[in-house]
């Protein structure tokens, strides 16, 4: 057993980890981190995403004691004081999740992805997030949802916390304005 | 952002046609998520599967005792040890009277039948601790025969998949239009047709690979056993489990938590279930079981996997005639819950949205060393379709016809629904003309055949194709006498009631059970209209067997067409029994009443009103109500559908081939759906999305490849190619909406549709492109190495990559793989 000290989602833990310890299961399994799940035992689908240091990782390819004295940040940390990031706003404005079950690691790779490129064109997206499996939507209005969050964040220095932010307090469910209502 | 409320005094929007955005996304976007994997119990003891390696060998020892002492193991368990009451994983679809079914154990007992069967199981204080003892147990195989390739199954003097039954065919199905009354003699119109066009097509076996993995926990308490399970049928689940296992039913309890995708994948009785809830019993102690992703490509079942002879008949001027098809269909090693029904499914829908005078359909269910086969988004339909639109471009190249002028001189017209087809369906509605025209437009079709005879004339070594697949399939199963006939272990119906709360707020409680489609937000909308509440009052219950007693679950575009139309159908009876208590309260007939915007009025007496929800709170006091009616507006409904219903829609694809490399790529993709009434725009729109993308998976991407010893080489998402965004085009929809009749929604169900009609328009596209150069056929997936070799080589591509590659699975002889053989390569025209 090694003992690690990782700071997540703003809260420090001091833990005991054996070497072999993946971060994805030191997350779920020691600290309740649920909400980064595991997809596959390859590193090919994305779904553990999170960020270390500010970094995307898949967590499954990094070891606990690799974490040891860094920051990390998962799907639950990313709301701050109560509002949604941008990015999380944009994947339920867009309808950019159907199982939700990709989403953390799809939302957590598109925010690293526009933190290097904060104007992605559609091929740019599509590329820059190949890393991450998603079943359901065909990856079109994931698209759409980082578009979305790309022109609300642009132009904000710290896209982690601050400008484009909204409460969480309700979800909104009103209708959405990029489908047109039923055709006849 | 905070929700508008409208004032109560405006009559609030209808919700059905809104894109209300989802529910439940609040959770699912934020990380406060219930999958199954994320529940730990106190004393929890977590399970791993020891599986077979080899794909067909007698169990000549199994030695659990390094694994029984390993550090944290509580118990090891073999099949054995659960061998007088683990019964069979059940079949609920004998499509013949006389099916075989070699039974099922969830542990290998006496034998193995394919590579990832479990044979023990360990139990341990950690799912770390669990899985080391899996390399503990050491097995004993006296080694067996495989078989793999159908058609060499299917021969005389073959080995068998199973010895102690005869052969290993299952069942031979067979519908035949003469005898059934619903056509002509097909062998007749056979032997007298001017034109004959025969096609061998292959369906390739693929896997569902749903992003949750398999997860199912099982706590004991006193006799009583709740399951959360990663299931798409937690109802279905708890009747087998209880029949399987002898567990009393209402002594089980099943819950489907937030269930990450199932696409048909997860809609099963798995042995992992079986195991869990064994253990759970013989130890006292909850249990957990988690699969990993190799676990869950080589065990969970498979989909597709067909042979498919077509024989086409029709007169020299493109009138079709008869349409013969014969199937081989790969069972797997074993019968899993509606196995041999995904063909059966299928059968019916062959003759697609043409006016066939003839038509006959024979399938054998065939068993193969392999993991079993079951129902993947589409079932059966996706197969047929691609059949039936592949056939008719080979009709149309036979009789130098477009494509799409043949089609249109075959279907039903706009004006001739109801219509009933060869195959004795009556589809219900629709206009295949309207939506085809819609879909040209998308696509901008005639730039792009004036781009593609410029490619063509000026030799570009890039080619473009345009392919076509106008389809309809059938959808919200299913009528309970239509499954009776089919010979189906259950009915079709759907159940919902409606609780209306003191509050005034609404639970409804369905027994559809959703793993991503929306319900949730889907139904609310349907109460909201039916009952006049808020959007936001609307609570939808499902997925557990204690709150949601009474359900089918959700699998073949069913939830809506069926499941939904028993919630308007249970609003409807909260407002009859409302209006009682309305008319007591307002001292007013019953008949004077009016019900509008969620509140009765009397009629031409301005101001005397009571809405629902104040008749909920007057229900619950229950001190002012009328004589002998008892207090509760609460109401149940059991719908149970008369016909399918009928999707349609013209799909159309344009295809870029680039002949120096054989690499494809889809230009644009177009399709326009009719799925009847829609009630979410957005959903909806989400679900083509989605079925599209794994349609045009099987069409360019996916196979579940096996190597001659039967080991699956595309074992892991690094082999298994599910695409990515990269991998996918922007997909131009649209809609036209013929509502369906035979429900109260009028909608006819999407869960399906893209699946079903985009694999054969991608490649009758990618032919398109590249016909001239002598090619008729590719197999799938199109691989740039398969494409080039059909341009270069001749033949379809060849069944297999390159030896040495994992793609390369070398059921066949080196000397023949990746080439064209006859066995692989056209059926040839007469």
């Amino acid at each position: 057993m090694t003992q690690i000290n990782v700071r997540v989602d703003g809260v420090s833990y001091s833990d005991d980890v054996e070497p072999r310890t993946l971060l994805v299961h030191h997350l779920r399994e020691q600290l309740g981190k649920v909400g980064t799940v595991v997809g596959c035992d390859t590193s090919n689908c994305g779904a553990c995403t999170v960020h270390l240091d500010g970094v995307a990782v898949k967590s499954c390819t990094v070891l606990a004691v690799q974490a040891d004295g860094s920051e990390v940040t998962t799907i639950e940390g990313l709301a701050q004081n109560g509002t949604l990031h941008p990015m999380q706003k944009a994947f339920h404005d867009s309808h950019g999740l159907q199982c939700g079950f990709c989403t953390p690691g799809m939302i957590m790779a598109s925010i690293d992805l526009l933190t290097e490129n904060p104007s992605p064109s559609e091929t740019e997206i599509r590329e820059g997030i190949e890393g991450n499996l998603c079943r359901c939507t065909g990856y079109q209005n994931i698209v759409r949802a980082v578009q979305q969050a790309a022109a609300e964040m642009s132009g904000t220095q710290d896209r982690t916390v601050g400008n484009g932010h909204v409460s969480l307090a309700v979800v909104d469910t009103a209708a959405a304005p990029h489908v047109a209502g039923a055709q006849s | 952002m905070t929700m508008v409320e409208e004032p109560a005094t405006t009559a609030p929007a209808r919700e059905v046609g809104q894109s209300r955005k989802r529910k439940e996304d609040a959770r699912l976007i934020t990380g406060k998520t219930t999958w199954t994997d994320n529940m730990v119990l106190p004393g929890m003891l977590h399970l791993a599967v020891v599986r077979s390696p080899v794909a067909h060998a007698k169990i000549a020892n199994v030695d659990v005792s390094a694994a029984q002492q390993a550090p944290g193991v509580i118990a090891v368990f073999t099949g054995r040890d659960f061998a007088e009451e683990q019964g069979s994983i059940p079949c609920a679809w004998p499509v013949t009277p006389d099916m075989v079914n070699p039974g099922h154990p969830s542990i290998a007992v006496e034998e193995v039948n394919h590579v990832g069967e479990a044979v023990a199981v360990i139990a341990a204080r950690s799912k770390a601790a669990a899985m080391d003892a899996v390399e503990l147990v050491d097995v004993d195989y006296d080694q067996l025969p495989v078989v793999l390739d159908m058609e060499a199954a299917v021969a005389e003097e073959a080995d068998l998949c199973h010895d102690h039954v005869e052969s290993n065919e299952s069942f031979a199905f067979v519908f035949d239009a003469g005898e059934a009354g619903t056509g002509v003699d097909t062998e007749q119109v056979f032997a007298d047709a001017e034109v004959v066009v025969s096609r061998r097509f292959v369906q390739q076996r693929l896997i569902p690979a749903f992003m949750e993995p398999r997860a199912v926990v099982v706590q004991p308490q006193g006799d009583n056993y709740t399951m959360w399970s990663s299931t798409q049928v937690p109802h279905i689940l708890r009747l087998m489990l209880a029949m399987v296992t002898g567990t009393p039913e209402h002594k089980l309890r099943v819950i489907a938590p937030d269930v990450g995708g199932g696409f048909g994948g997860k809609l099963q009785v798995t042995p992992e279930e079986v195991i869990s809830l064994l253990v759970a019993k013989r130890l006292g102690k909850p249990v957990k079981w988690a699969e990993t992703r190799s676990e869950s490509l080589m065990s969970a079942h498979h989909g597709r996997d067909q042979i498919q002879y077509i024989d086409i008949a029709a007169d020299r001027e493109g009138n079709v005639k008869g349409l013969r098809c014969r199937i081989l269909s790969d069972m797997g090693a074993y019968l899993r819950l509606v196995s041999p029904g995904i063909p059966i499914l299928g059968a019916f829908m062959y003759v697609g949205i043409y006016k066939f005078p003839a038509y006959r359909f024979e399938c054998r269910g065939v068993f193969t060393n392999k993991t079993p086969t079951d129902a993947y988004r589409g079932a059966g339909r996706p197969e047929a379709t691609f059949a039936i639109e592949r056939i008719m471009d080979e009709l149309a190249v036979e009789l130098d016809m477009d494509p799409l002028e043949l089609r249109r001189k075959n279907w039903i017209g706009a004006e001739e629904f109801p219509f009933t087809t060869a195959a004795g369906l009556e589809y219900d509605s629709g206009d295949y003309e309207g939506a085809t025209q819609q879909a040209l437009q998308l696509l901008g079709y005639d730039e792009l055949r004036e781009e593609q005879r410029r490619r063509r004339e000026s030799n570009d070594p890039v080619q473009l194709g345009i392919g076509f697949s106008t389809f309809t399939e059938m959808c919200g199963l299913a009528p309970s006498r239509v499954l009776g006939s089919l010979s189906y272990g259950a009915g079709g119906w759907e159940h919902a009631s409606i609780r209306m709360l003191p509050t005034g707020k609404v639970e409804v409680v369905t027994g559809s059970s959703a793993h991503g489609q929306g319900h949730e937000t889907a139904w609310s909308q349907l109460v909201a209209d039916e009952l006049g509440v808020p959007f936001e009052d609307v609570e939808v219950l499902h997925g557990d067997t204690s709150i949601s007693p009474r359900g089918l679950d959700t699998y073949g575009s069913r939830s809506l067409v069926v499941g939904g139309a028993a919630v308007v159908n249970a609003a409807a009876k909260v407002v009859a029994k409302a209006r009682k208590v309305a008319a007591h309260l307002l001292e007013a007939s019953e008949d004077d009443l009016e019900f509008a915007n969620g509140s009765f009025a009397v009629r031409g007496t301005p101001g005397a009103t009571k809405s629902i929800q104040e008749i909920a709170l007057a229900t619950f006091a229950a001190h002012d109500f009328p004589e002998g009616v008892e207090p509760s507006i609460d109401a149940d409904a059991t719908f149970d559908p008369v016909n399918f219903s009928f999707p349609h829609g013209t799909h159309v694809c344009a295809m870029e081939v680039d002949t120096e490399t054989g690499r494809v790529e889809i230009r644009k993709y177009a399709c326009v759906d009719d799925v009847g009434t829609i009630v979410n725009p957005l959903i909806v729109e989400g679900q083509v999305h989605g079925g599209l993308a794994q349609g045009i998976a099987q069409a360019l991407y996916e196979e579940a490849v096996y190597d001659a010893d039967g080991n699956l080489t595309t074992g892991t998402f690094v082999d298994y190619l599910v695409p990515s965004a990269a991998d996918l085009p922007h997909f131009e929809t649209g809609h036209t909406v013929h509502p369906a009749p035979g429900n109260p929604i009028g909608a006819k169900g999407i869960g399906e549709a893209g699946c079903i009609a985009s694999t054969p328009a991608v490649v009758n596209a990618a032919l398109d492109a590249v016909r001239h150069l002598g090619v008729s056929d590719i197999r799938m997936p199109l691989t740039p190495e398969r494409v080039w070799r059909a341009i270069h080589q001749g033949g379809d591509g060849g069944d297999r990559a390159t030896a040495g590659t994992n793609a390369y699975g070398g059921a066949q002889t080196e000397t023949t793989a990746g080439v064209a053989t006859d066995a692989s390569a056209l059926g040839g025209d007469r």
